[in-house]
């Protein structure tokens, strides 16, 4: 399906083998097909990325190259020898170490009481200290970095570069021969990223194959030599970087067809008044943040993981408030310092994690529906178990208006299907009459049929003078809900999209590519 | 990152180098403001007297020995609330088997050091196994083991001989043998932390348990021996208390509230409840500061109960300040 000759994997095969080689390799979860027979070889002295759109299977393949998961079918091959692993530590064992993003060390503990947990130099269960800090001080010495991080330092007291340094030499302590690493600079400055690369030639020089999983289209030009891009679990193509250009790549990564049904979008006479207004506002994850929101649109928030879209949803509705700058409602500018104050003020958040954020499992139906509203209500004020004193029966006409399907409002929430229970949190945030609604990641986990009902819902919200900023990883779904589309990366909007602007161009925009000229010509090109 | 090469005297980069715990300056502060106290509104006898110094020291060593086995389990983000009812057991067994005749002390060491490790094994088995929260687990076997213990012994029961009190009683030169004892256990408790692979495994389980598994450390074994430890160290406070009390009853340990009290002077101490964070040093400064708080108030002659006050207060402002020393650190 793509160019042939663009494909060097068969042509280097005669060459050398593959250190790292995966065959065929499936795993299906429950109701999704995380990996469908995907084929990549990893050679040794070579970094490798691994590119592709969220949920297009990278970290699941990892989590399989590395022990993590076991694949429902296929096979690894290390230096040509087949080898299965069911846990991590065997895969280490055998060379094979993965550095995630999530920091996997103990703050409170040294540099090398870290890198040797459980493997300890030890005569009769007692620790020979001086050993063990010369046998880290040889490590660090080995990967050029002893004069940043001494053995005895405590890791809390590492930046974020040292200690992800500190990671990977914990990971070829265990001699390893592949070095996968997820993300590995997402939350570091230019200079440290700098560093990385640096340690990252020095390792490849070694003859280590290097795996780099990463959103970063720029960066990944930068280091990488061979890109392999994965798409809906699919393997799609493994090129030489010298081939291709990030636009091809992108091309590769997105491009599938709108085969969803959306809600017609909205049109001009919905459109109302600026309802939400924010300006040059920033705290510690986002920067200067400009943006308004009207009544009766659909304003797409896209981005990648990591770019701040559930961070500026939590700013808005004031779980982790802005710092400075200003925010209105309604024209009404008090900073919102807390989601009782958001939520005072006409906001409803739909949040991405609903389980832990948005509902409350064990409770029944009708109490999840009365709580946003219950909230507002004095705090001596009579709770009625169906709705509140000025509307009786509340439960039962918002449960009917967003189609909970339910044989009855007892019924604990946690019963429910994921898409009966978004619709619980829709018709709890409707109670409180909200006028701005935050989605984020509104249809995630939720199947097809009940996704076009939420779908229709926000359609029908917004038809009904309601504001809606709707977050999402889904590309299909941006663009066929979004009136608007702003594009984050790294904290800030770095740019805006009308709608039904293509998946590449929303991809680039996300990738860091916010050059001008990429954007403009998307846009001149349309009109 | 490197520290600059500035040239620093010995003793400077020494005290550095030990890291003395935060809970010391409290300790400090608390005595040298009780002294004062006690020189203004009694006889000031809390620092002239030796024998009132040295009290608060063996005050502090029934507390002492049990906090250093509960430092153990709380590094391992566990907790044991089961150690009273140990201590009780110990006490009133103890007592029992010897019938006051020398002869039978090593039979009831051995006997009570057996209880003590299988109430630990018993305690560690079913958080781990069973993987009951601990806090839940060490209740289920408190609640049981007083149930054994108070349809069993009533009242003192037996004695122990003469020799037996050598322990709670005798001093070598001038200081106690049980001070003696209490340092001895602080010490092995330093070494085992730090100095031996167990110590290492203990941290990083407390730590991170993930990161421990995935550094293929048996995180269940670890924990396992940790709540053994505790237990044993809970057997040595119990026959530390009959030797004083010459016989042995089955309130003694809940009477102490040593099972509340060893947490609270962990925690004073700067172990982290969550894990992975701390030392016996420090919770041998948590204890040293209710000694000094008991003796404090004895000697003042104020109700003994009005000095919960204090503590209460102390262990909030302890834990506050570690709060927000940590955040400050991470900021």
């Amino acid at each position: 399906m793509n160019d042939k000759n663009l494909d060097v994997s068969e042509a280097t095969t005669a060459e050398a083998q593959p250190l790292l080689e995966v065959r065929n390799i499936t795993k299906r979860f429950p109701g999704v097909l995380a990996l469908d027979k995907v084929s990549v070889k990893f050679y040794p002295g070579e970094v490798h990325a691994v590119v592709g759109e969220n949920g297009a299977g990278k970290s699941t393949l990892m989590k399989i190259v590395s022990g993590a998961y076991v694949p429902d079918s296929g096979d690894i091959f290390l230096q040509g020898e087949k080898v299965h692993f069911a846990h991590p530590i065997q895969a280490y064992k055998k060379g094979v170490s993965i550095i995630y993003q999530e920091f996997n060390l103990l703050p409170e503990r040294t540099v090398a009481q870290n890198i040797f947990l459980g493997r300890e130099p030890a005569r009769v269960g007692v620790i020979d200290i001086p050993q063990l800090n010369k046998m880290t001080q040889d490590l660090l010495r080995d990967m050029g970095v002893e004069k940043l991080i001494e053995p005895t330092e405590q890791v809390s007291s590492l930046s974020v570069a040292a200690q992800q340094i500190v990671e990977i030499a914990k990971a070829i302590s265990y001699d390893s021969k592949v070095l996968i690493m997820d993300e590995p600079t997402a939350s570091l400055t230019s200079v440290e990223v700098k560093l990385l690369d640096d340690l990252v030639m020095r390792l490849k020089a070694k003859g280590m194959a290097i795996i780099f999983i990463s959103h970063r289209l720029v960066e990944v030009f930068e280091i990488a030599e061979k890109i392999t891009v994965l798409k809906d679990g699919q393997f799609v193509n493994t090129v030489n970087k010298a081939d291709v250009t990030p636009t091809d790549i992108v091309t590769m990564m997105v491009g599938r067809e709108l085969d969803q049904f959306f809600p017609p979008l909205g049109l001009p006479e919905d459109l109302g008044e600026v309802v939400l207004r924010v300006e040059n506002a920033s705290n510690d994850f986002l920067k200067d943040i400009n943006l308004e929101l009207r009544k009766g649109e659909v304003l797409g928030v896209a981005g990648l993981q990591g770019s701040g879209r559930t961070e500026l949803a939590q700013a808005l509705f004031g779980v982790e408030p802005f710092k400075s700058g200003e925010i209105q409602i309604h024209g009404n500018s008090r900073p919102v310092k807390s989601p009782f104050y958001a939520i005072s003020q006409g906001m409803g958040f739909v949040t991405e994690d609903r389980k832990s954020e948005g509902i409350f499992p064990q409770q029944p139906i009708r109490d999840n529906i009365l709580m946003a509203i219950r909230a507002l209500q004095s705090v001596f004020g009579l709770v009625r178990k169906d709705g509140v004193p000025k509307s009786k029966n509340l439960v039962s006409t918002l449960s009917k208006k967003v189609d909970v399907r339910t044989d009855s409002y007892d019924r604990e929430v946690q019963f429910l299907s994921g898409g009966n229970q978004q619709k619980v949190v829709l018709a709890k945030w409707l109670a409180s009459d909200a006028s701005i609604f935050i989605f984020d990641e509104p249809t995630r986990g939720i199947d097809v049929e009940a996704k076009a009902s939420i779908h229709e819902i926000i359609r029908q919200l917004t038809k009904q003078g309601v504001a809606v900023m709707m977050i999402s990883s889904e590309l299909p779904e941006i663009i066929g809900m979004s009136d608007r589309v702003l594009v984050m990366w790294d904290g800030k909007i770095t740019g805006e999209l009308p709608s039904r602007s293509s998946e590449e161009e929303l991809m680039l925009m996300a990738t860091g590519h916010v050059n001008n000229h990429i954007s403009t010509n998307a846009v001149a090109g349309k009109e | 990152m490197t520290i600059s090469a500035v040239p620093t005297s010995g003793v400077k980069q020494w005290l550095r180098s030990i890291r003395i715990p935060p809970v010391f300056y409290f300790l400090v502060i608390i005595f040298v403001g009780g002294a004062a106290l006690d020189l203004i509104f009694a006889d000031g006898q809390m620092v002239r007297n030796q024998t009132i110094l040295t009290n608060i020291f063996v005050r502090s060593v029934a507390l002492g020995i049990v906090a250093i086995g509960q430092t153990f389990v709380i590094l391992g983000a566990s907790i044991d609330l089961s150690v009273a009812l140990v201590i009780s057991i110990t006490s009133v067994m103890t007592s029992y088997i010897m019938q006051g005749d020398p002869a039978n002390v090593p039979l009831a060491i051995l006997v009570v050091l057996a209880i003590g490790a299988t109430t630990g094994l018993v305690n560690g088995l079913i958080i781990t196994k069973l993987k009951v929260n601990a806090f839940i687990a060490t209740l289920g076997t408190t609640l049981i083991l007083r149930g054994i213990l108070n349809a069993t012994f009533t009242n003192f029961e037996g004695s122990v001989p003469r020799s037996f009190e050598y322990f709670g009683y005798e001093k070598i030169g001038p200081i106690p043998v049980s001070i003696i004892v209490l340092v001895a256990v602080t010490l092995v408790g330093w070494f085992i932390l730090s100095r031996t692979k167990f110590g290492y495994q203990l941290y990083g389980t407390g730590g991170n348990v993930d990161v421990a598994r995935l550094s293929g450390l048996r995180t269940d074994r670890v924990i396992i021996i940790a709540h053994i430890i505790c237990s044993l160290t809970a057997v040595i406070t119990g026959l530390f208390l009959v030797s004083r009390l010459r016989a042995g009853a089955p309130w003694v340990g809940t009477d102490g509230v040593y099972d509340l009290e060893s947490v609270a002077t962990t925690v004073i101490g700067g172990t982290a409840l969550a894990g992975g964070k701390g030392g016996v040093w420090g919770t041998l400064g948590g204890v040293l500061i209710f000694g000094v708080i008991d003796t404090l108030f004895n000697q003042l002659g104020i109700n003994p109960y009005m000095k919960n006050i204090l503590r209460g207060a102390i262990i909030v402002l302890a834990v506050a300040s570690y709060t927000i020393r940590s955040k400050r650190e991470s900021a």
